[in-house]
């Protein structure tokens, strides 16, 4: 298992680094590359569908069709500026603000009812009917149609 | 409040619960009373996600670890040179010889024994499992083979099998120098299918064909026939379907221990200083895997035999698989995986994705009910 063809050079590292704002290490970088690598069977330089389910993990993952099409056609540095909501120095803002992508299907910039309504679905399989008794249940609080990102913010943190 | 009926009402039990060996992304017990926002925190689903992305227990099955590489200095590289000639130039050519010797040896008596004790079937047998445990000693010798066996040998037995983790073809070869099993393995093509369907076939061996699913039943079928023979050489199965790099051990598969008998564990385990015997099919065919051990300075491993087991009452076949992957994988240091060995080869089952699901939504419920 070893990338022959392609080395990174300090060059590289750093011009990741920069692209990610600096939430992983050089080192850091350099796993995620080996990873990168290992995943990327045939060398196009992005990950496919295909390689990413031979991962039994992610593949069982629910969330796992919605992250794939985030991550789909991604090159080195924009895989790594992807993971980089999950790293340790990564803050509060960027976090939510990944949470919110992954919501926010059309990419409107607004998380719509439904659009909630089609994640609980993908995380629990329940019937439609199910999920509006669920969410009825749980409503103290009134639930805003349509949520921009400072609200989702809030009710998240 | 509507109870979750569940759609898919046969519970998948061919599989352990995975949920015991991942973290599960299911929601806090620390809130008594549920909220919205914890219903649409995904950060745990996401994080075991992010998790897999970045490395997962599968992956690391089958990767070959290269050894560091210990030749970048100016006196260890002449060194390296000196030992790449002596094992190109006299170990490899001294190792070829005495394979080609073994083959002679075993080709000249094989065919007369095979066709002219035709009736005499007993002593047929005797010769011929003799004949092939001398081939495996002349191939574990062309590798310099350093094995330790460890345990009381093998007895021929009705109503017994034996299972070991699986690293490489050669493991069969191994353990067959020791004793004549019949084992049971893929069909490969080319030369490596030309002597199973000739002499492995003499000792009882069984085929299966991995790509064909009715393939089961059948070979099932034959696998309770062999074990029930008397005269029938001991049986060996690989139940993890497929070769593991030896430092961890997937799933059983349960085949092999519903067939209502003792099971005998043996455990392998290689020593990776002088080679990685590791075949990574995907990488390299059989025939480069075998250049490959001729041209390195010695295989060593262990070899134990371990105490029989047996079914205990109400134990379910999987979960006395586990029970006895736990055995080999304690002897021989492999760390256990949970996952199926053949998810190499295809997608994992939606069905483990909806188990996920519906432990999650178990407990959303379980959470609202509290109320």
């Amino acid at each position: 298992m070893g990338n022959t063809s392609s080395m990174l050079t300090q060059y590289d590292i750093e011009e990741v680094q920069e692209h990610c704002s600096n939430t992983f290490s050089q080192q850091e970088i350099v796993s995620l590359y080996q990873r990168f690598c290992q995943l990327d069977r045939n060398g196009c330089g992005f990950i496919s569908a295909e390689e990413f389910m031979t991962v039994p993990e992610f593949a069982v993952n629910p969330l796992s069709q919605r992250l794939f099409r985030m991550l789909d056609g991604l090159n080195f540095k924009e895989f790594v500026a992807f993971l980089s909501a999950f790293s340790s120095r990564a803050s509060l803002q960027q976090k939510v603000e990944f949470i919110f992508k992954v919501y926010d299907t059309d990419g409107n910039g607004k998380v719509t009812f439904n659009e909630m309504l089609d994640i609980l679905r993908d995380l629990t399989e329940f019937s439609d009917l199910h999920l509006f008794l669920v969410i009825e249940v749980m409503q103290k609080e009134n639930t805003p149609m349509s949520l921009k990102i400072e609200n989702l913010h809030k009710r998240i943190a | 409040m509507s109870k979750l009926n569940k759609s898919n009402s046969e519970l998948d039990l061919d599989r352990p619960n995975i949920e015991d060996y991942l973290p599960s992304g299911s929601l806090q017990d620390s809130h008594p009373k549920l909220r919205l926002r914890d219903l649409l925190d995904i950060s745990p689903t996401l994080t075991e996600a992010a998790g897999a992305i970045v490395d997962d227990s599968f992956t690391r099955c089958f990767k070959s670890n290269p050894p560091e590489p210990w030749n970048w200095n100016v006196y260890l590289f002449p060194l390296w040179c000196l030992g790449v000639v002596v094992r190109y130039g006299v170990l490899f050519p001294l190792r070829a010889i005495v394979l080609t010797t073994g083959w002679i040896i075993f080709l000249s008596c094989y065919f007369p024994v095979h066709f002219l004790l035709k009736g005499h079937d007993k002593l047929r047998k005797r010769l011929e499992r003799g004949l092939v445990e001398l081939i495996c000693s002349f191939f574990v010798a062309s590798w310099t083979g350093v094995v330790k066996y460890h345990g009381p040998r093998p007895s021929m037995r009705p109503k017994q099998v034996f299972v070991a983790n699986h690293t490489s073809m050669i493991d069969f070869i191994i353990l067959e120098q020791m004793t004549a099993f019949a084992v049971i393995m893929q069909k490969h093509p080319g030369w490596v299918g030309l002597l199973q369907s000739t002499i492995l076939e003499s000792l009882g061996c069984i085929w299966f064909n991995r790509s064909e699913s009715k393939d089961r039943e059948i070979v099932a079928r034959k696998l309770r026939e062999h074990v029930n023979g008397a005269d029938n050489n001991p049986l060996l199965i690989f139940p993890e379907g497929t070769c593991v790099n030896n430092h961890y051990t997937v799933m059983f598969k349960k085949g092999a221990f519903e067939l209502g008998c003792t099971v005998c564990p043996i455990a392998i385990k290689y020593n990776k200083i002088f080679v990685d015997a590791f075949w990574n099919s995907r990488k390299q065919s059989f025939t480069t895997h075998l250049l490959q051990l001729m041209t390195s300075w010695a295989v060593v491993c262990d070899v134990w035999y371990l105490e029989p087991q047996n079914l205990k009452p109400g134990e379910t076949p999987i979960e006395f698989a586990e029970r006895v992957r736990d055995i080999i994988s304690v002897r021989a240091g492999l760390k256990k995986v949970p996952w199926d060995g053949y998810l190499k080869y295809s997608r994992p089952s939606p069905k483990l994705r909806e188990r996920k699901q519906q432990s999650f939504a178990e407990s959303v419920l379980r959470h609202l009910e509290q109320k």
